[in-house]
């Protein structure tokens, strides 16, 4: 039996047409920018030249709001029918260009000047002292060298020169209001600070959009970051208030195992800022505030002449943020959809701020900072020449998550989900003179994560059952999700980065080989569509458990919930990934340090930390930003004497 | 039997719903048509609107007849979950944390915070039923009960997002999704929590919908 969005029964004909409608978008995309010739060639032209017809531009085009005067209302996400969600206008792919956020503009002073104590009396909203000068107020003085000002802000931009203007929010450093904000270029052994400055507008009936709360925490995704300034999702502030966060851009271990320097092996490269309110992440991270924080050393220095030779920032060296989201058929206004518990997926794919642009590059390598913002989307990259479909297309991977992987690994293609990010070197001198594609071949129906080939249970073989027709997981080279536009100059240029092919190495991995005070279990389930971690909810009130400063745990992470995988976060410090159902990992960037796991479907995931330096609060969550928002996620805290709770 | 009574009972009072009106009623205040071209915000609330609140006629547990979106939604902070009386899976823990939630934001209860439940058997939720139901729970004025003809409640339950994407697990009532919607709908801000939850937090998470831009501190 088949069921529409409405819960109506439909044909199976009419199910299949729904699916073909998926297929057939994915096709209008490629043919807004191939030939005709080519479009043959890749077997999609019908003998009688149509393409689609009009009604099957997008699956969504089944589930459009209903006219005014119905009151029909859309549901969730039915079993193997593709999105639950309004189907966007057109939009045309790769007019506009790629944008780089500019670096971030540091200030020389901040009035008034931040205070080691939370200036309250300013409207500062902050849970304590700074952490940093109270361990070394020389290295870490109240008031460091790098000095950052950023106003969260409400402002327009256009994604896309076929939607009109987006009243959406961002970060100003001063320069000007954008989304992703500026990249902040940081080094070790230079703190710095940042003030946060709520400046959105008070939440009235007039300047809202329709989602999103004005009150914001902004986290640095990845940060060995004390707690008082790693922007927790249970302290928010709203407009007019200020929180200065220290961010010492110090090494793990500096006032532990590795004092006084830290460990190089957890040196960071590729972390992010973005807003965590609690409840309300996921809306206001759809809305703009997401932004790089970049942060080298004396061997991942941004310039390709020196230590690692990786290809110079920020010319060479481009972070780009992935996100898809869901326009309004008729206003063409950004929507979210507020009422969704299992994961929302757009049809439009943003790189940067912009649906699909194209990029210019030289025929030489580039190092990629490849950042999924969500809310719920996994993506699997692949290189991709329309003109040569059959061809794999080699890249490298340098890194996982926040970090260098000890050498370089040769993939075809690599996945991420919420909030992973990961390091990539492309080489485009094959490809000089010709136009080739990043592009997204892993299918997603729903919230529930990739469509999964995990045997008979699996969502694959389940819907190709129904359907009587495959659905892959992978989709065919082309008929993924074109991202991203390569439009690769011929004219050959001076590249001094050093070539993966020789087997450079970066950092070694911290050892492992250490016995745990302790190991937690973490269940994460649905109960009665209620995300839950060990059957509790998020609770601002509770934590959870305390572990104990400068000790070493184990986390036990079990997926009850079914079809679901959740990508999960853990704040403060990285982990090494032991096992997976008992396994030792296989793929590559499951073999770095991270920090997103992503949990599969009926999975059991071990992980090795060491929980250094700083004390304080901080959280454990899913980070399909849906599930968070919906209390898959529990405060935990590091204390001088920490607890033996194992399942909190 | 008795829900067979119940159920007639009900529906008795229930039979002029049938022709109920079912257009979806405009906005107050400035909209497209009424002194100048609808903004992004007015089209933003309308589209929410028309997603997810139909507007419905529907029975409270005294007997009467309301609109959802017009009476229950329209200029509202409200909260909204789903029970039937008969459920002893998740149902009496939802509900006597609500009750609890209730004390705790007693001063703002039937003034600008409205909380509704909603019932997912309509067919042996009688009006009767939910009273009695509601009794039980020692609700104050200000958190009413509802039922009502099954495609109507069945339009709310999904229009705001209490359904699953498995239609087999979507069917199966003991299953049935146990969050608390919480939102200001003039303002347009919508999330929702865990009805088993602690108490104490669904409280100060509604309390955002009244003060939607208070700061909060947790002392690490």
């Amino acid at each position: 039996m088949y069921f529409n969005v409405f819960g109506e029964k439909v044909s199976r004909a009419r199910y299949r047409e729904m699916l073909n409608a998926a297929k057939n978008r994915r096709e209008l995309i490629a043919a807004g920018l191939t030939s005709r010739r080519t479009l043959f060639k890749m077997g999609l032209l019908t003998a009688g030249g149509m393409l689609v017809t009009q009604g099957g531009l997008s699956a969504r085009a089944q589930t459009n709001p209903p006219s005014s005067g119905s009151t029909n209302s859309p549901g969730t996400n039915q079993l193997c029918l593709p999105s639950n969600q309004t189907a966007s206008p057109a939009t045309r792919a790769f007019i506009e260009p790629l944008v780089v956020m500019p670096l971030a503009r540091n200030v020389s002073h901040l009035s008034p000047a931040p205070t080691e104590n939370p200036n309250t009396g300013a409207g500062e909203v902050r849970a304590a002292p700074f952490q940093a000068p109270q361990i070394d107020p020389v290295r870490f003085p109240v008031v460091p060298g790098t000095l950052y000002q950023f106003n969260q802000r409400q402002f327009t931009t256009r994604q896309s020169p076929d939607l009109p203007q987006q009243t959406i929010w961002g970060y100003d450093d001063g320069t000007g209001t954008r989304s992703p904000g500026p990249t902040y270029r940081a080094f070790y052994g230079s703190p710095q600070l940042t003030r946060n400055i709520n400046s959105l507008p008070a939440v009235t009936q007039v300047n809202n959009t329709g989602f999103g709360l004005p009150s914001v925490t902004t986290h640095l995704h990845n940060g060995h970051t004390p707690s008082e300034s790693d922007g927790n999702p249970c302290d928010f502030y709203g407009p007019g208030h200020f929180c200065d966060q220290y961010y010492p851009n110090v090494l793990a271990g500096f006032n532990s195992d590795h004092a006084p320097q830290g460990d190089i092996n957890e040196s960071l490269s590729t972390l992010w800022y973005h807003d965590h309110r609690v409840d309300f992440t996921s809306q206001n991270t759809y809305k703009g505030l997401i932004g790089f924080y970049c942060l080298f050393n004396q061997f991942d220095t941004g310039d390709e002449g020196s230590g690692f030779h990786l290809p110079s920032f920020p010319q060479y060296d481009i972070p780009l943020a992935f996100n898809d989201k869901v326009y309004d058929p008729e206003s063409g206004d950004l929507v979210f959809d507020l009422f969704n518990l299992d994961g929302i997926l757009g049809d439009k794919f943003l790189v940067n701020g912009k649906i699909q642009p194209f990029f210019e590059v030289q025929p030489r390598r580039y190092r990629f900072r490849l950042l999924d913002t969500g809310p719920s989307r996994f993506y699997e990259f692949f290189l991709t020449d329309l003109n040569n479909l059959n061809n794999a297309n080699p890249y490298w991977l340098i890194g996982t998550d926040g970090n260098l992987l000890p050498n370089p690994v040769q993939i075809t293609s690599v996945r991420i989900g919420p909030a992973e990010r990961v390091e990539v070197i492309i080489d485009f001198r094959p490809f000089a003179g010709k136009t080739i594609y990043l592009e997204n071949r892993l299918n997603q129906l729903n919230g529930q994560g990739p469509v999964d080939n995990f045997g008979p249970g699996g969502t694959s073989q389940e819907c190709s059952a129904n359907l009587g027709m495959t659905v892959p997981q992978i989709l065919p080279a082309g008929l993924g999700n074109l991202l991203l536009q390569f439009r690769v100059s011929s004219r050959a240029v001076a590249d001094n980065s050093v070539d993966p092919a020789t087997n450079p190495t970066f950092y070694q991995l911290p050892s492992t080989n250490v016995d745990p005070r302790i190991v937690r279990t973490f269940k994460f389930d649905r109960l009665n569509g209620q995300w839950s971690i060990n059957g509790q909810f998020m609770d601002c009130n509770q934590f959870r458990f305390a572990v104990q400063q400068n000790s070493v745990e184990q986390w036990l992470l079990m997926n009850l919930s079914g079809d679901w995988t959740h990508p999960i976060h853990i704040h403060l410090e990285e982990h090494q990934i032991l096992s997976r159902n008992r396994a030792a990992p296989t793929l590559p960037a499951d073999k770095g340090r991270k920090d997103v796991t992503q949990l599969h479907p009926n999975e059991r995931v071990q992980l090795f930390f060491r929980f250094r330096d700083w004390l304080g609060k901080y959280p454990i969550h899913c980070h399909n930003v849906v599930h968070e928002d919906h209390a898959m996620m529990a405060l935990w805290h590091v204390v001088a004497q920490g607890d033996d709770v194992r399942v909190p | 039997m008795d829900i067979s009574r119940r159920k007639l009972l009900g529906w008795t009072a229930l039979a002029p719903v049938a022709a109920a009106a079912e257009a979806v009623a405009g906005l107050t205040g400035k909209t497209a048509g009424m002194g100048g071209p609808a903004t992004a915000s007015d089209l933003a609330r309308q589209r929410i609107q028309r997603m997810h609140f139909p507007n419905v006629p529907l029975y409270t547990h005294e007997g009467k007849r309301v609109m959802f979106y017009d009476d229950l939604v329209k200029g509202k902070i409200v909260t909204m979950n789903f029970f039937f009386a008969r459920c002893d899976e998740i149902c009496p823990m939802v509900m006597a944390n609500l009750s609890r939630v209730q004390q705790r934001l007693a001063a703002d209860l039937n003034k600008r915070l409205f909380m509704y439940s909603l019932t997912l058997k309509p067919e042996e939720d009688t009006v009767d039923a939910i009273r009695q139901f509601r009794e039980m729970h020692h609700a104050r004025p200000g958190w009413t009960f509802l039922t009502g003809k099954p495609q109507d409640l069945e339009k709310v339950r999904r229009g705001i997002g209490f359904s699953y994407p498995n239609p087999v697990v979507d069917k199966d009532k003991t299953q049935h999704i146990g969050n608390v919607r919480y939102g200001n709908e003039p303002l347009m801000l919508w999330a929702a929590c865990p009805g088993m939850a602690h108490a104490d937090f669904i409280a100060e998470s509604v309390s955002w919908m009244i003060h939607p831009e208070q700061n909060r501190i947790q002392p690490s």
